[in-house]
């Protein structure tokens, strides 16, 4: 058993960890949220250089990492700092796609992505699919070189900064079936593609993408006609453990922040802190992230694990951060008070970084009835 | 015991869902309901209307204009203008300051302003919080020194609550520091747009801009806009509190709250079937609804004790506490009702761009509600100060 860093995880953590505390204050952050674009060119290259994007591929696709305990190491600095800039979206879901399934040509893209001069979205998710990968309707049919692409695709992060998109979509079966669904890495500029944008509660951007008989050349397409379900829930895996670890950043965050306020905040005389009914609350918050930080231990280190496995892992860690993220976020403002509540105090960002994240890659009831169906398999 | 209305309640219900019926503009429902922002005009608006019908004060004696309806009727009227997605009534004037006018002031101020309240002429904000005295709320440190007639006030005030569209603020002010702290505080009227007040925004966590700092210079207030005597402020705000936690277990706004997770959960899609049929899902709507059930009767047992003349006392904090538990669970489960869709914000969502999205994203912005409600267990005494004080007067200490 060990449970250190190595050596060169520890520098990546000590060297993203300074430069963030560096360049990525509140008030900076702030302005990016509120930027059209929703993040910082300039934090984005610099983040690549200093080798946030290369950590989250393996050496044979062209990075120095890829592993679940680089994933972790580089998205619990992200979110300890709570980072706004698409590095899951771009690096790991959509990027890391093209790595795990392209030709030889698509994998020409990766160089690009890990020097930070390509952007990527993944367009999955539908407005009836909720939390289940299997249920795609978008649909993908052959017409003689070309493939053509209908559908509707939800909430999806970064389309409008894109270069391309990774889009599912189903060439045979029925919504909620595993086979039938395919890959296409699409231009963001094809004609027939609709990218309608919103920032998001959270921080960064996302759209409904609406794809309207949408040709692509076969060519296009990643991986096999029709069994790319087990690829996508295999990076949905790694992005869940990802978003568990850039969660867990930002709960240390939130914790640090209660500590140092409950010591500092005097009301009727006395730190609010020694107030024994506040003292032992933030003890309970201490005794989750412990809970919290194991969790995402083992997620991680079951990625390279079969998939039953793997996916109970990463089910486990997104329930039980779900539910020890929302206790701390909402512990964390109620002890503040209402400083708390206002944007231009940390908190406030790091604590909507905390509960949204239950909505993606599936909530903590998601995940509590696929661990459960996982288990009884 | 008889857990059913009498036929008189029954027919005021009937006569206030009458009136909601036809007099609430169906552009401030749907905007209630869809969760935007109202605006100033958009509150004037309704103020008026219930001002015309003559149900814009329901607390106050009839002898100021009022309804004096007893706090059933007031219970009822709650209930169905939540329901009925009605805005909500701002309080300072009506509900908070003139009670303090009408059992404090002089014969000359209750005549002057109390009209004003009702008339929408003079719009209120309150002028309590300081960035050093939240729960603690006596260590207030603004002060008002007499000059001839009038007072000098100096300091600031936060979380004023509408602030941006009131043109009055009644203020606790310190008047004497070398007495104990709740011997020195003042309870003072000021114009906003006398020289030397600021009012600088707040923007909250979830985009919205209700509450501001309030910043005293040098700021000149007639001596005759003191109310009650000078150093009797305490036990003024404290009067006022009491009738601040009128509505406190907000069950109208819970059961409207409910009925939307309900309409989210019964569009949105889990595993090919509508959410609400999940399992897991239904069990915890069912739980919510289950502890709402009896607190609504919770409710309604300390109403009826206060209908027959019993101030409620330490049952006001339990209310607080319970009420304020139940309406965050309700938000947290809407937004988990929304997926995915939960995550834009909620004024660009709302705003136009939603036209041909799904259902769960035009049912409003639950995630920023969900947010925006973690006040609820910070203000009006947070819920830490309510179990202070329910723990002090059940366990004798």
């Amino acid at each position: 058993m060990n449970f250190e860093l190595t050596e060169e995880r520890q520098m990546l953590q000590d060297t993203l960890r300074r430069y963030l505390r560096e360049k990525y204050d509140t008030a900076t952050r702030n302005k990016i949220i509120a930027s059209d674009a929703g993040y910082s060119a300039e934090i984005w290259s610099e983040l690549a250089e200093l080798g946030v994007i290369g950590a989250l591929f393996t050496e044979e696709q062209g990075g120095f990492g890829g592993k679940g305990f680089d994933i972790t190491t580089v998205f619990e600095e992200l979110g300890r700092a709570g980072v706004v800039e698409p590095f899951l979206d771009t690096g790991v879901l959509a990027g890391g796609l093209i790595a795990d399934l392209g030709t030889d040509d698509q994998k020409a893209h990766v160089e690009e992505i890990i020097a930070g001069s390509l952007q990527l979205a993944f367009a999955h998710g539908e407005p009836t699919s909720r939390y289940d990968l299997n249920r795609v309707q978008t649909t993908a049919k052959t017409d003689g070189d070309d493939i053509v692409l209908n559908g509707h695709k939800a909430v999806v992060v970064n389309a409008e900064a894109a270069d391309m998109l990774v889009v599912s979509a189903r060439e045979s079966g029925e919504p909620g079936d595993d086979a039938g669904i395919s890959l296409f890495l699409v231009p963001a500029d094809t004609k027939g593609v609709t990218v309608q944008g919103y920032g998001l509660l959270a921080g960064g951007r996302a759209a409904e993408v609406m794809l309207d008989d949408v040709k692509v050349p076969a060519s296009a397409r990643l991986g096999d006609a029709g069994k790319a379900l087990p690829a996508i829930e295999a990076r949905v895996a790694k992005a869940a453990v990802a978003q568990v670890a850039e969660t867990l950043g930002a709960m240390e965050t939130a914790t640090r922040l209660t500590r140092d306020y409950l010591g500092t905040r005097k009301q009727f005389g006395r730190p609010i802190g020694s107030f024994q009914a506040l003292a032992h609350r933030m003890s309970d918050l201490q005794i989750e992230m412990e809970q919290a930080r194991s969790s995402v231990i083992n997620a991680a280190g079951h990625l390279e694990s079969d998939r039953a496995i793997r996916e109970s892992h990463v089910s486990a860690a997104k329930n039980l951060l779900g539910r020890a993220g929302r206790l701390v976020a909402e512990e964390s403002i109620q002890m503040h008070g209402g400083i708390a509540m206002t944007q231009e105090y940390e908190l406030a960002h790091i604590a909507k970084r905390i509960v949204m994240a239950d909505h993606r890659f599936g909530d903590t009831d998601h995940h509590l009835e696929r661990f459960i169906a996982l288990s009884a398999a | 015991m008889d857990l059913s209305y009498s036929d008189e309640e029954k027919a005021f219900r009937e006569e206030v869902r009458t009136f909601l019926k036809e007099k609430l503009p169906k552009e401030l429902s749907d905007k209630v309901r869809g969760g935007d922002e109202l605006g100033k005009a958009d509150i004037e608006r309704w103020h008026a209307i219930l001002n015309e019908q003559g149900w814009l004060a329901p607390n106050w004696p009839k002898k100021f204009g009022g309804a004096e309806w007893n706090a059933v009727q007031r219970h009822i009227f709650e209930e169905e203008a939540a329901a009925h997605h009605a805005p909500r009534i701002v309080p300072f004037g009506l509900s908070m300051l003139a009670p303090v006018l009408q059992k404090f002031g002089s014969k000359e101020q209750q005549d002057y302003w109390l009209p004003r309240i009702l008339s929408g002429e003079d719009w209120w904000c309150q002028g309590y919080s300081e960035p050093g005295a939240g729960s603690d709320l006596a260590s207030l440190k603004t002060t008002a020194v007499r000059d001839g007639d009038h007072y000098i006030v100096n300091g600031q005030k936060t979380w004023t609550t509408l602030g941006q569209h009131a043109n009055m603020i009644f203020c606790l002010v310190r008047t004497d520091k070398d007495v104990k702290q709740q011997e020195g505080i003042s309870f003072l009227l000021i114009d906003m747009n006398t020289p030397g007040i600021e009012v600088r925004p707040i923007i909250l966590l979830d985009g919205s801009a209700e509450v501001n700092e309030v910043f005293f210079n040098d700021v000149k207030v007639p001596a005759e806009n003191l109310v009650g005597e000078e150093n009797k402020g305490w036990t003024y705000a404290k009067y006022l509190l009491t009738h601040e936690r009128t509505n406190i277990a907000g069950v109208g706004f819970s059961q409207a709250g409910l009925t939307a997770v309900k309409r989210i959960a019964k569009a949105e899609m889990a595993g090919g079937k509508p959410l609400i049929q999940n399992p897991h899902f239904a069990a915890r709507l069912a739980q919510v609804e289950i502890d709402l059930q009896a607190m609504s009767t919770t409710n309604l047992r300390i109403i009826s004790k206060a209908a027959a003349g019993t101030a409620p006392g330490v049952e006001s904090s339990m209310l607080k506490v319970k009420g304020t538990i139940i309406r965050q669970e309700i938000n947290d489960l809407a937004r988990r009702a929304a997926g995915a869709y939960a995550m834009p914000f909620a004024s660009e969502a709302i705003e136009g761009s939603n036209a041909g999205l799904p259902d769960p994203l035009a049912a409003g912005p639950v995630a920023a509600q969900y947010f925006n409600n973690r006040k609820l267990s910070i203000f009006g005494g947070s819920n830490e100060i309510q179990r202070g004080i329910i723990a002090k007067v059940t366990m004798g200490g």
